[in-house]
Parts: C-alpha cells; structure tokens; sequence
C-alpha cells in the first residue's frame, strides 16, 4: 500500500530479508492505522471477530483428534439445555442465560462462525461472478461484436435482478426451498452478484480509456496480459473495499431472513434466528434479544469501519482528504489545502 | 439532446419503454423459481388434514397439472387483460395490492421525511468538522443502528385512501389523525433509521465537495453566521446529489418494510409481501414484486428527473 511503496527504497537499503520485509509491511500498516483509531477499532475487531470464529471451529475439531473427545472452545454447551434458565448476566455466565437454561454467551460464540462463513463465502461468490461477468460485460463491449452481444445480455439480466430489492426475492426463493441453513444461503447468493457485475463493469469501463491501457495496447501487448495485468489489476482496490463492506449487509440479509422465520432452522445458533426467538422476551429477559442484536451490531460495526478505512488509505482521492483532516483545521490551512489541490 | 420540454418527455417515454423487459423479466424469474422449487403447492394449500381426492381436485383446479410453459401463458394472458389472479383462498390479489399500497406510501413518505429531517443535518455537522469528533459522532450511528422492537402500530383509522392520517383528515376528525401519527411515528423512525446512514454520508460527501469553494469563502469572509453559511450556501449546492440519493433509496426502504411491517403489524405492501411469500400465494407473490419493481424503476426515473431540474449543466438523454 501507499505506505510501504514509499518505505521501498529505504528498506533496500538495507539487507533484504523477508524478516525485515515483513516488519516494514507492518510498520506501514500500523502507520495508517494510526492514522485513524476509527479504522483500528475496526481492524482489531475484524481480527478479534476472525480469530475467534477459527477458535470455535478448531479448538472441538483438534481436541476430537489429540484427546479423543472433543473440548467445546465456548464455557457451556450453545444447545445444552439446564434448570438455570432466564438467569441475568453474572460471572458465571457473561451474557445471561435464555428460556431455557442456555448460557447466552456460548449461543453467541457458537453462531458466529455460520455468521461469518456466510458473510465471507457469499460476498465472495458474488465477488467472483459478478466482477466476472462484469468484467466481460465492460472489457468486451464493442456494438456488433459477439461479446457485444453477451455484454447487453449480461447487463440486461443484472438490470431485472438490480430493478427491485433483493431481500424480497431471497425470501420467495428461501420460502419455496423451504426453511434451512442450505437453503437461504442459496437464496442470498442468487439475488447478490448484481452489484459487483455494475460496479466492476463501470470501472473497467473507465479504466480501459486511460492512456496505461492504450500505451500498453499500443505497445503490443496481448490482450489477456492487458487484462490481467493492467485492467484487473487497478479493479481490485474498489472491488476489495466493497467487499469489506458488503460482508456486514450480507450477515444483515441473512439474519433478516432468519428474523423473519424462513431461514436457519432453530437449532443451529445464528444471531437472526436467536432475536427472532428471543424477541418476545425483550422485556422480561431483555439479555438475550439484546446480546444478539449486539453481537450483530458489533459485526458489521467492525467490518463498516475497517471497509471504510481501506477505502481511505486506497482511494488516492480520500487520502488527500484525510491529510486534510489532520491538518489543524483552522479556515486558512484549510484554504490552502485546497488551493495546492 | 437539450433540455426541452419535448426531451424530457422523449427520456420520459424511453425510460418507460426500458420498463417493459425489466417488468417481463422480473415475472419470469419470481413465476419460475415459485412453480419449479415448491413441489406440491396443493398438499399446503388445502391442509394437512385434506384427502388425496381434495389435493387432487386442488391441482386441477389451479391448473397445476398442465406443463409449466402453459400455465406461464395462461398467468400472462390473465395478467394482461387486467387480472391478477387470486391468493389460493380466493381473496383478489390487485384488491390487497391496492389497499395496502397506500398505507406503505404512507409509511415510507414518514420515514423519508424523518430521514431528511434528521440524516441531512447531521451530514452537514459531520462535513463541517471533518475528521474531528463531531464527525465521528454523526457518522458513528449512521454506520449501523438496530432496530428491532415489539411495538405494534396498527392503524387505527379506515379510509377511502387507506393512508391513516389523510383518511382523518379527510374525515376532518383531528383526534384521529394526532393518534394515527403517533402510530405512525415508531414504524416510520425504525424504518428511517435503518437508512438514516445514506442520507448522512450522501450530504457529508457532497457537502465536503462544496466546502472547500470558492462561494462558501466568500459568504465566509463577508462575515455570515456560521448557520446560514452552511444551511443557505453550502447545503443548497450540495442537495443536489443526497436528493437524487434519496429517490434511489426508495429500493432499499422497500425491502425495509418487509421487516418493519412484519414487526409493527402494519397493513402495507411488506405485511402482505411476507404473507404471501409464507403462505406460497404465488400469484401475490409475483404480484408483489411487479410492484416493487415498477416503484423501484420509478423512483429511480423521477430522481433523474429531478437531478436534471435541479442541476442546469445536466441534459436529459
């Protein structure tokens, strides 16, 4: 990134070892984090976030394979049914328990790497359908050409999808599969990619004028390597930031369909289905919709503000602007911030 | 092309020429993915209770059993001599369209206001101390507010538009339009507080683009207050993107009031589209999302409409 470009020559200087490579990355990274705590919030929570939804996977499936049976990551079992019910939150158990005895903590813990999944594994695959289709749509576009034709048939089907909400077609699609885990991830995943087919298709359509392209074109360079090298290579900065964003509306598109009863089955903790459940008891046990709705809260909070500072640090633009901002901004500075702009 | 009365209305005409395949599209798919994934519609419709000879006669009734590409023909034929089929009990569904239509209108017409009420003020405090704490602040809850709560709101008022707070209006009856706005503020703020975030980051965005000019100096030096140099000058120039915003937000309000309907009981489009989409009524559900369709299309052509009396250097193509 912008930071560590400008470390290169300084860190050539000295002996190239991959240690020294690696400080100098992060070294960047922490001064762009740095630069603003909103965005590292955001990435020590997407790391936090991360770290423990590997934690929940691996720690039972490792425990099953060194010990022969397996330790739960979370204190109590996330379905494990006991007389302490509609307990408020204590030592014991941090975030309360539910109706049933359910420690609120473990249920938390144990959806969040379903939540995740869905949101990294679903915007991904829209990520890379749509950017490639998006990208035949933009790169081939000439009238009268063959690719000409699939790309006014791609952008004509990506307009009907992106003509009315998508979560009301996920939910007729997750209502006629029938209720299921399966199922509504099919449903999201079908109506998501329209997005990134008109985002990658309007970049390449501007990246593709810009004198590189038209340099490396006149050149000789081969089409695919113009492609790759130099099309796809400017798409992934814009791409990667509404990935990072997008993570959070998918677990939002999820956990509605969830909320509103079509979607994972009861027994698999996710944090839709748990406010859904628990909704009734806001107000005699406000602790379990509550933690819920947080942890859903916390999710997208985390990836919002780390999507939104990796577009400041990528977007040359922004960059600018967050100089700016960290100019004291007194009515002069500002003037002359933006005079040398 | 210019900007003529006679281009507007050429764009006009075009961009509802380009409705037609959207609509058609949109039908196609919602037909084919509610008649291939649910295998057996009748067994539902007529109960767990209902004989193999009922479900049978359920089938030949509804036509299930002709070929999938017959009873599309048969629902368009229907369709467009006017008639929009009925849910599986008989109930005509442009009958429940178009009494809970208004009171969607109604609901999405308060949570915009509330949206602009709130969302672009805070916009400009958050532009106007860009990176400081006042920003972070408006920002922050714009990034993502939860809304969820156990509040039912149900109308009290019955009327010939189906709009509670006309309706008593229009009955003069003021006591009944005072309750229904107090019905109507919880549904419409969770429903503007939902995407209270895109009306502020639009105005902090376009706002930030216009701050650094040349005018808002110039107000500046000549020794405004503060409010009028940022609400008259700045803000002025800067709708012009949040309002075109607003038009395209009309989509994601939309869906909103699937879940917001659903949790506040309210009698609108949403209610009925998750009552439809539940209960397997194809033909509601197909109809639902021609509606939303045609309003999302809509609202995006009058935004367009709008950006180009709004915006001079705009032409209508």
């Amino acid at each position: 990134m912008a930071t560590n470009e400008s470390a290169g020559p300084l860190s050539s200087k000295r002996s190239k070892t991959r240690a020294t490579a690696l400080r100098e990355f992060l070294r960047g990274l922490f001064r762009i984090l740095r630069a603003n705590p909103l965005t590292l919030i955001g990435f020590i929570l997407v790391v936090i976030i991360s770290v423990t939804a590997a934690l929940v996977v691996l720690v039972p499936a490792v425990t099953q394979v060194v010990l022969g049976h397996p330790v739960l990551f979370t204190p109590y079992d996330p379905n494990g049914l006991s007389t302490e019910y509609g307990q408020a939150p204590s030592g014991s158990h941090l975030l309360g328990t539910d109706n049933l005895g359910r420690d609120m903590f473990s249920r938390i813990l144990a959806a969040l790497p379903l939540d995740l999944a869905i949101g990294f594994g679903i915007a991904g695959f829209a990520l890379l359908v749509g950017s490639g289709l998006g990208l035949v749509a933009g790169y081939w576009d000439n009238p009268r050409t063959f690719g000409g034709v699939v790309s006014v048939v791609i952008m004509r089907v990506t307009d009907i999808f992106l003509a009315f909400p998508s979560l009301v077609l996920a939910l007729a699609i997750a209502a006629s599969l029938g209720r299921g885990t399966v199922p509504s991830m099919l449903a999201v995943l079908l109506t998501w990619w329209p997005y990134y087919v008109r985002l990658t298709r309007g970049e390449v359509l501007a990246i593709k004028h810009q004198p590189y392209v038209v340099a490396a074109r006149a050149a000789g360079t081969s089409e695919t390597r113009i492609l790759f090298r130099h099309v796809l290579r400017n798409l992934i900065e814009p791409l990667l930031v509404y990935y990072t964003l997008d993570i959070g509306t998918v677990i939002v598109t999820f956990s509605t369909i969830s909320f509103v009863g079509i979607g994972v089955p009861l027994d698999v903790p996710e944090w839709g289905t748990m406010v859904e459940s628990y909704e009734r008891f806001l107000l005699t046990l406000p602790w379990t919709v509550l933690s819920a709705g947080a942890a859903i809260f916390v999710t997208v909070l985390a990836f919002s503000l780390f999507g939104d500072g990796l577009r400041d640090i990528l977007d040359p633009r922004s960059r600018r602007a967050l100089v700016q901002a960290a100019i004291p901004s007194t009515l002069p500075a500002k003037a002359f911030v933006a005079a040398e702009a | 092309m210019g900007r003529n009365k006679s281009d507007l209305i050429v764009f006009v005409g075009k961009r509802l020429v380009q409705l037609l395949p959207v609509v058609l599209g949109v039908i196609v798919i919602t037909f084919f993915f509610t008649h291939v994934a649910v295998q057996n519609p009748c067994a539902i419709w007529a109960g767990p209770h209902a004989t193999q000879d009922q479900i049978q006669a359920c089938i030949v009734r509804f036509g299930l059993d002709r070929p999938l590409p017959e009873q599309f023909w048969r629902y368009m034929a229907n369709l467009v001599s006017g008639d929009w089929g009925a849910s599986p009990r008989g109930v005509p569904v442009l009958l429940s369209i178009s009494s809970a239509f208004p009171a969607t209108l109604e609901l999405v017409l308060a949570a915009l206001l509330i949206m602009v009420a709130i969302g672009i003020p805070l916009g400009v405090v958050a532009a106007n101390g860009a990176g400081r704490w006042a920003d972070h602040l408006a920002i922050g809850p714009a990034l993502g507010l939860p809304t969820k709560g156990d509040f039912t709101s149900t109308p009290p008022f019955n009327g010939p538009t189906h709009m509670s707070v006309l309706d008593a209006l229009l009955h003069l009856n003021f006591a009944a339009a005072g309750d229904a706005i107090l019905h109507l503020i919880l549904p419409a703020s969770a429903l503007a507080f939902l995407n209270l975030g895109i009306a502020t980051r639009m105005t902090r965005t376009s706002m930030l683009e216009v701050l650094p000019l040349d005018f808002v100096k110039t107000a500046r030096m000549k020794g405004l207050s503060e409010f009028l140099v940022l609400y008259k000058h700045a803000l002025r120039n800067s709708l012009i993107s949040t309002t075109t915003i607003l038009g395209i937000t009309a989509g994601v309000l939309l869906s909103g009031t699937v879940v917001i309907e659903n949790i506040f009981q309210w009698p609108g489009i949403g209610a009925y589209a998750f009552d439809a989409i539940t209960g397997y009524n194809f033909n509601g559900t197909i109809a639902v999302v021609i509606v939303f369709a045609i309003v999302v299309v809509m609202s995006n052509l009058i935004s367009d409409i709008l950006y180009g009396i709004l915006d001079p250097r705009v032409e209508w193509r």
